[in-house]
C-alpha cells in the first residue's frame, strides 16, 4: 500500500485536471491542462498546464532561440562544421567577444560582431522574461518577490556583460559565451586584478551564498521532520501555530537557543539568496573600475597578513642592470 | 506491491546511470593514492609540492642519464688539422673530438649512426642537412652552458638532455595555424581543447608570443588602484596558458614558483621563478638565434604546418621533470660543450 514518506514519497500529487484559481484580471482565455505525467507527479504535481505564453513569452522565447542559435552555429563554425567535433569539444567551445582594441565600437561581425548580436538578443529574452514573471505574479494578485529576486541574478549578468565594460570602456572585459572559456574568463579576471578573493563583496557573496545553501538545508530538514504533524502546510502555521511548529521553534531553541518563525524564516531565504548575485554584482563593478589589484588592496587595508620571507629576499631579475629582455 | 517495484526500478535505473559517470570521472579526472605533499614555504600559505610515488618512479625510470665514454687526453694532434671542415670542434685533440662524436651518435641517433648526419663516405662532406644542423646545435650547447648559468647552473645541458635517444627532440613546438574554417568568427586563439595549456580551453599557442617574440607576461596590475595598466582579461588568458605549459612540463604546480594569493609579488615568490624567469628568456634566444636561422635548412617535411622550425619550450629539456634529468650533471665531463669554439 501506497503511504506517505518524508525523503522519496510514493504519493502521486494528482488530482483532476484543475484550470486554476480564477481571477479578475486574465488577460487571455485560460488554457487547460493538458495531461498527467507519472514521473513528474513523482517529484512535484503531475498536472502539465495551463501554460501561459502572452507576448512577454513569445518575445522571450524568440529572442532566446535567436541567442542560442547565433552562440551554437559560431561554435559549429570554430570546429569547420564537424558534429563530432561539435560534441567532443563543445565544453570547450566559445563565442568570443571583441578584441580590446575595439573599445566600446560596435566590431566587424567576425571580431566580436556575434558576440554583441547574440548579447542583445540573450538579454532581451531574459528581460522579456523577467516581465513575464512580473506580470504573472501580478495578473495573480502575488508579491512579486520571485521577479525580484531574479532580478538580482540579471544585475549580476548585466554587471558581467554590460555595465562594467562600458565603464571599462571595452566589450573585450566581458564574458564570453561558451562553458569552459567564461570559467577560464573567472580565472582570468582574479588573476588580472590581482586575487579576487581579497574582494570584501567577494567575500559576502560566497558568504550569502553558502549560507543559502544552509539555510535551505535547514528548511527542508525542518520541514520534513514535522511534516508528520502537517508542518509543510507553513503558511497556516505562520499564523496559527500548530503544533508542528511548536515542534519544529523548540527544536531549534533547544540546538541553538533561537528559532526564526515559520514566516521570517522565509526572508532570510529570499535575502540570503537575493544577496548572493547582489553584492556580487557590486564586486564585480568595482574590480577594474575603482580597485585594480584586491590583494594590494586588502594589504592596505590590513586584511592580508605578512608572512616570514622563508627564502630571504627574492628579487624581480628584470630590474637587475644589465638584465635580459 | 506493483507501484513498489516501479519505484525501485526507477530509483536503481537512475543510481546506476549517475554510478557510471561517477566512475568515468574518477578515472578521467582523478589520482590514484598515495598522493603525498612535501611543504616548500610557510607554514599556513600551501606552498606544497604534491608528488605521487608511482608517477614519480615513472619519470625516474624514463629519466636515467646514460654512462659517459671516458675522457681521452687533450694533448695530440688537433681534430681541426687531422680532419677536413670541423669548423667548430677543431681545437679538441683527435681523441676528444672522436669520443664526442661517438657520444654525440649514442645521445641523437643511436640506432641510425653516423650516416644520420655525415655522407659516410666523405665524412667531411656538409650535403646532409643534419650535419649543419648538428654543427649549429653544438654551438647553441656551448652557448647555453657559457651564457646562461643563471638557469642552468654547473650542471649544464649536453645533447641528451634534449634528446633523449631521438633525432627530433620528443617535445618541440611549431606555431599554431588559423583555426577559422567557417569564417563566422576569426580565430581568437583559443576556445578548443589546448594540449599546451593542460587540456584547457585557453590559448592553444602561448609559445610563439611568450617564447619565440618576447610578448609581455606580466598582466597583474602592481598598484592597488587604477593608474593606467593597460593589461586585459585577454592577456590574462595568454599568460595563464603559458603558466600552465610550464606547471605541466616541470610536473610541479603553481606554488613551486608563487604565492597564489599574489602571483605577480617577487618578494613573496620562490628562489626558482628567478631560475624561470631567466629560462624563458634563455629560450627566446635560442628560438631566435638558433632554430630560426635553421628555419631553410631543414627540409619542409620536418618544418612545421605554417613552414616554420622546430622549436623549443620548457618541455623540450625539463620533460615533466622540475629539474632536467632530476639534475644529475652530464656537462662538466665534456669541458667543450662549456664554452664556444670556433666558427660563426
Amino acid at each position: 500500500m501506497a503511504e506517505y514518506q518524508n525523503i522519496f514519497t510514493q504519493i502521486q500529487v494528482r488530482g483532476p485536471a484543475y484550470p486554476g484559481t480564477p481571477v479578475a484580471d486574465s488577460d487571455e482565455p485560460r488554457g487547460v491542462a493538458t495531461g498527467f505525467v507519472h514521473l513528474l507527479g513523482r517529484i512535484g504535481d503531475a498536472q502539465i498546464g495551463p501554460l501561459y505564453l502572452g507576448y512577454s513569452g513569445v518575445i522571450s522565447l524568440i529572442c532566446g532561440f535567436i541567442a542560442i542559435e547565433i552562440i551554437g552555429l559560431n561554435m559549429a563554425a570554430q570546429v569547420n562544421w564537424s558534429p563530432v567535433q561539435f560534441v567532443r569539444q563543445l565544453p570547450w567551445l566559445a563565442l568570443e567577444p571583441p578584441p580590446p582594441a575595439y573599445g566600446l565600437h560596435i566590431p566587424p561581425l567576425a571580431q566580436g560582431g556575434w558576440w554583441l548580436m547574440a548579447g542583445f538578443f540573450l538579454t532581451t529574452a531574459i528581460l522579456a522574461w523577467w516581465w513575464r514573471m512580473y506580470s504573472r505574479a501580478r495578473a495573480l494578485g502575488l508579491g512579486t518577490h520571485t521577479a525580484w529576486a531574479f532580478a538580482s541574478a540579471i544585475w549580476l549578468y548585466l554587471v558581467l556583460g554590460f555595465i562594467r565594460p562600458i565603464l571599462m570602456g571595452s566589450w573585450g572585459e566581458a564574458v564570453p559565451f561558451g562553458i569552459f572559456p567564461h570559467l577560464d574568463w573567472t580565472a582570468s579576471f582574479s588573476l588580472r586584478y590581482g586575487n579576487l578573493f581579497y574582494n570584501p563583496f567577494h567575500m559576502l557573496s560566497i558568504a550569502f551564498l553558502y549560507g543559502s545553501a544552509l539555510l535551505f538545508a535547514m528548511h527542508g530538514a525542518t520541514i520534513l521532520a514535522v511534516g508528520r504533524y502537517g508542518g509543510e502546510r507553513e503558511i497556516e502555521q505562520a499564523v496559527d501555530r500548530g503544533t508542528a511548529a511548536e515542534r519544529a521553534a523548540l527544536f531549534w531553541r533547544w540546538t541553538m537557543g533561537f528559532n526564526a518563525t515559520f514566516e521570517s524564516w522565509h526572508r532570510w531565504g529570499w535575502w540570503f539568496a537575493v544577496l548572493t548575485p547582489l553584492v556580487g554584482g557590486i564586486g564585480i563593478l568595482l574590480t577594474g573600475t575603482v580597485v585594480d589589484n584586491w590583494y594590494l588592496w586588502g594589504v592596505k587595508h590590513g586584511i592580508a597578513p605578512g608572512y616570514p620571507a622563508v627564502w630571504g629576499s627574492v628579487i624581480d631579475p628584470s630590474t637587475l642592470p644589465g638584465a635580459p629582455k | 506491491m506493483k507501484s513498489n517495484l516501479g519505484f525501485g526500478f526507477t530509483f536503481g535505473a537512475i543510481g546506476l546511470v549517475i554510478a557510471i559517470f561517477l566512475a568515468i570521472a574518477m578515472i578521467a579526472g582523478f589520482e590514484r593514492p598515495p598522493v603525498q605533499t612535501a611543504q616548500g614555504g610557510y607554514r599556513g600559505t600551501g606552498i606544497d609540492e604534491i608528488y605521487n610515488p608511482r608517477t614519480l618512479a615513472r619519470l625516474h625510470a624514463a629519466n636515467v642519464v646514460p654512462a659517459s665514454l671516458p675522457q681521452l687526453p687533450a694533448s695530440g694532434p688537433k681534430a681541426g688539422a687531422v680532419y677536413k671542415n670541423v669548423k667548430v670542434l677543431g681545437d679538441l685533440s683527435v681523441g676528444e673530438f672522436t669520443r664526442l662524436m661517438a657520444s654525440i651518435t649514442t645521445w641523437v641517433a643511436p640506432t641510425q649512426g653516423c650516416a644520420y648526419c655525415h655522407n659516410t663516405a666523405n665524412m667531411a662532406d656538409d650535403g646532409l642537412y643534419t650535419k649543419v644542423v648538428a654543427r649549429r646545435m653544438i654551438q647553441m650547447t656551448q652557448h647555453v652552458n657559457a651564457d646562461w648559468k643563471q638557469h642552468v647552473a654547473a650542471t649544464g645541458v649536453t645533447c641528451f638532455t634534449c634528446h633523449r635517444g631521438n633525432p627530433v627532440p620528443s617535445q618541440t613546438w611549431f606555431s599554431a595555424q588559423d583555426q577559422t574554417h567557417g569564417a563566422l568568427q576569426a580565430d581568437p586563439g583559443k576556445n578548443l581543447v589546448a594540449p599546451a595549456a593542460g587540456d584547457s580551453s585557453l590559448p592553444g599557442d602561448p609559445f610563439t608570443p611568450f617564447l619565440k617574440d618576447a610578448a609581455n607576461i606580466r598582466v597583474q596590475a602592481t598598484t592597488a588602484l587604477p593608474q593606467g595598466d593597460a593589461a586585459t582579461i585577454k592577456n590574462a588568458d595568454w599568460t595563464y596558458a603559458l603558466m600552465m605549459h610550464m606547471s605541466s612540463a616541470l610536473g610541479v604546480n603553481c606554488t613551486y614558483f608563487h604565492n597564489t594569493r599574489s602571483f605577480g609579488d617577487w618578494s613573496q615568490s620562490t628562489p626558482q621563478r628567478v631560475t624561470a624567469w631567466y629560462g624563458i628568456r634563455m629560450v627566446r634566444d635560442l628560438n631566435a638565434d638558433y632554430l630560426g636561422p635553421l628555419t631553410a635548412t631543414f627540409p619542409q617535411a620536418r618544418r612545421g604546418p605554417g613552414g616554420d622550425v622546430a622549436k623549443v619550450n620548457c618541455a623540450t629539456c625539463h620533460q615533466g621533470v622540475y629539474k632536467p634529468l632530476f639534475g644529475v650533471g652530464m656537462a662538466a665531463g665534456f669541458p667543450e660543450l662549456q664554452a664556444p669554439s670556433g666558427g660563426h
